[in-house]
């Protein structure tokens, strides 16, 4: 082709390509919000999501007439996102996914609605039936409530039993961290490539501070004191972090300061890990019909040293922005979301191991779903049962909480101590160095709240 | 964009009329050719190994160290595309297309007479004007980002393609007012004295001499704006959200904390670089005589 005329054909394309696309400005020229029978939702990319949105079309939409436009982003980003958009009260998303720790933070700021009025207009959703440790945890200061659980979870320790049992080890039924420790050199290399335990050593306020904090809570430390005192340096903070730092350093995965959830579950569901301390949500996971290791673990509660139990207690749960003008549509789908019937829809289209559980008793009362989950439904609901927010360690705390403190500065604070716990599992940092700067860190949050409150 | 960087770079191998200038250097040794294959490769890599991991099940990419040899699947694929999964990436797609061709072309129209203005016929301080456009884009985007979305809650404007159209035309205009006055440089003179002798107006000058020898140029400008405004994620990701998200931030949410998403991501990071890719490939010549000329000046 002369290149004069490919010029001309180029300019030609792009000009018919230019017409065509701004003559569809359908796609985002106008208003936002859709009709009043449009909810928007943003929520975090966590596959109970995807298996929703994959069930609202067909099973929400076309029995309320209610469509549900989603965003869905990575969890850091969603956070990002929503508080972004809650706290300019922007309005452009009616339901979002929270978190039991962002909930009552909110709440305090009247970002989201309260919810008590629609639950109690609407006993077909039974509140009472939902777990109580969550609906306190989703309750705000005024004791109203101001979300609903979508799933819920606590911690607790999963363990190859095939692994033990060939090793003559018995698990026992709330077992220390020592005993954890133990066992852990114990089955270090038990197979080739398998690590004694997995632990998080990933960067993170919800990564590595997740099990850490249950950790330094049994170990008998605390982030702050009822008064507001920093203790990250205190003994108790430092054994605990010593002790963790030790076990995942001499028995624990490869890379693992950059392992998280994701990759402790890869090497667990690939045999190179004998026992995992983590989320009971990653039991539907390692038992799913696909998985090499179903019907293989084993699920003991949280290990302890001078609590009697260790469990975290988090939910991604639905609230509604207070700037939303459809609340009553967006309660329609938080109702629907949240309730026993969305749960079996999963069990009966997507199956049980994929149910959105941990939230509701009637759960762990369901033939169907016992069948499935039976390995792990009864301690997910025990370590549910058993986690107490607002008395998690061996001292009372000034906010509530157990592997976070509810205050909007602890995941900045909590993520740059990580940095050096993390320094400190690669060999990089001591764990006195990582805890020293922690603890100034710490003060400077500690003083702000003195100030308030001597002020 | 790996697609421009793994294309060696040549001298202008083209005179203004389109046919072959001969080239004057002799042709540089094997050794220096391999290095250039082998640059042009390790830029490659990342790319195909993206690829290979989409056509590949969840299991198989996240396995350490990586299986290349594992069986190929279009699972990947299918949950981008939303088969049976209640999602659908078209919407996106057409946004990312409607943002990035109407910037560029809204940017091509502002960049020309201005580029003119600062070359052929410099106006008076130009360098000052010059330096001017590229202070703008001194500030980072992230600094400008807060008070834009509060601008943008404040005129309903959240949320709506046609304020990224803005944006990104204001983010590629001094590259493109750059590019293209380097581009209308290379105009010789003497072919514009020449033109005017033969009483060529200003319209007859710009469309039989001038435009010839900077389409090259316009369209090396025209791709790089294209995939500057298709990449982006910051103002994307922080201005739009159901009705007028962009690719990049339909992209990234396949990202999740929570279970295996390597093979989809890569899928989805794929089909989404495709039309750049393809724009790459189809303007590939121009591109390069563009790309080279204004380097090598």
């Amino acid at each position: 082709m002369h290149p004069r005329t490919r010029s001309a054909l180029a300019v030609a394309t792009t000009t018919v390509l230019t017409v065509g696309v701004t003559g569809c400005a359908g796609w985002g020229g106008g208003p936002t919000g859709g009709g009043p029978d449009t909810i928007d939702v943003l929520m975090v990319n966590n596959p109970q999501m995807v298996d929703l949105q994959q069930l609202t079309a067909e099973h929400f939409t076309a029995e309320t007439g209610i469509s549900v436009n989603y965003t869905v982003l990575p969890e850091n980003d969603v956070r990002d996102k929503i508080s972004q958009e809650f706290s300019s009260q922007a309005g452009q998303y009616d339901v979002a996914t929270l978190s039991n720790f962002e909930i009552p933070i909110y709440a305090r700021s009247e970002w989201i609605a309260p919810l008590d009025e629609y639950v109690a207009a609407d006993p077909e959703f039974d509140q009472d039936d939902v777990l109580a440790p969550l609906t306190a945890s989703l309750s705000g200061d005024d004791g109203r409530l101001y979300g609903e659980p979508f799933y819920g979870e606590s911690s607790f320790l999963m363990y190859r039993r095939d692994v033990l049992d060939a090793a003559g080890i018995t698990m026992p039924d709330a077992p220390t961290w020592q005993e954890v420790a133990d066992i852990a050199a114990q089955v270090d290399g038990a197979e080739p490539g398998m690590a004694g335990i997995c632990l998080r050593g990933q960067p993170g306020w919800g990564q590595v501070f997740a099990p850490l904090t249950t950790v330094v809570n049994t170990f008998g430390g605390t982030w702050f004191t009822e008064d507001w005192q920093p203790q990250v340096d205190s003994a108790e903070f430092r054994d605990a972090v010593q002790f963790y730092v030790d076990l995942v350093r001499e028995h624990g995965e490869v890379g693992a300061p950059q392992a998280g959830f994701t990759e402790c579950l890869n090497n667990v569901v690939q045999g190179n890990a004998a026992m995992w301390y983590d989320a009971t949500s990653a039991a539907g996971s390692l038992e799913s019909a696909d998985s090499p290791v179903r019907g293989l673990m084993g699920y003991a509660p949280a290990p302890v040293v001078e609590t009697d139990s260790s469990g975290w207690l988090y939910a991604w749960s639905w609230s509604i922005q207070q700037a939303s003008s459809k609340k009553d549509a967006a309660w329609e789908f938080v109702s629907w979301a949240s309730s026993q019937e969305y749960e079996e829809l999963v069990g009966a289209e997507l199956g049980w191991s994929r149910v959105p559980a941990g939230k509701r008793a009637s759960t762990y009362e369901n033939p169907d779903y016992l069948a499935e989950a039976s390995a792990f439904a009864e301690p997910t609901l025990a370590a549910i049962q058993a986690a107490d927010p607002n008395d998690p360690g061996v001292q009372p705390r000034p906010a509530p909480g157990i592997q976070f403190i509810g205050i909007p500065e602890f995941p900045d604070l909590a993520t740059q101590v990580s940095q050096d716990v993390s320094s400190a599992i690669a060999g990089q940092m001591t764990v006195d160095e990582a805890l020293d700067r922690g603890q100034q860190l710490a003060e400077d949050v500690a003083a702000r709240y003195r100030e308030r409150e001597s002020g | 964009m790996s697609s421009i960087t793994d294309v060696a770079p040549v001298a202008a191998t083209r005179t203004p009329e389109g046919r072959p200038r001969r080239t004057r250097k002799p042709r540089s040794g094997p050794l220096l050719g391999l290095l250039a294959w082998v640059i042009g490769f390790l830029f490659v890599v990342p790319v195909l190994w993206m690829v290979l991991t989409s056509f590949h099940s969840e299991e198989d990419a996240a396995t350490n160290p990586p299986s290349l040899a594992a069986p190929l699947t279009l699972e990947g694929y299918r949950e981008f595309f939303g088969v049976g999964t209640g999602t659908n990436p078209w919407p996106s797609l057409l946004n990312s297309l409607t943002a990035s061709v109407v910037s560029t072309v809204i940017v091509l129209l502002l960049a020309l007479p201005a580029a003119y203005a600062l070359s052929i016929k410099p106006v008076r301080k130009w360098s000052d004007v010059l330096f001017f456009f590229l202070s703008t884009r001194m500030l980072p985007i992230v600094a400008g980002l807060l008070p834009i979305y509060l601008f943008a809650q404040w005129s309903g404007l959240l949320d709506n393609i046609w304020l990224l159209i803005v944006l990104y035309t204001a983010m590629n205009l001094p590259i493109a007012v750059w590019m293209m006055r380097s581009f209308l440089a290379e105009v010789p003179v003497e072919m514009l004295e020449a033109a005017q002798m033969d009483g060529a107006g200003l319209l007859r000058t710009l469309r039989a001499v001038v435009a010839p020898v900077v389409l090259p140029g316009i369209a090396a400008t025209s791709l790089i704006c294209f995939i500057f405004s298709w990449n982006e994620l910051l103002l994307a990701r922080t201005l739009t959200g159901t009705v007028a998200q962009t690719a990049p931030v339909y992209l990234t949410g396949f990202v999740t904390s929570q279970g295996l998403f390597l093979a989809q991501v890569c899928a989805a990071a794929f089909a989404v670089s495709l039309p750049v890719l393809i724009a790459g490939f189809a303007a590939q010549d121009k591109l390069v005589q563009g790309l080279s000329l204004g380097a090598v000046k």
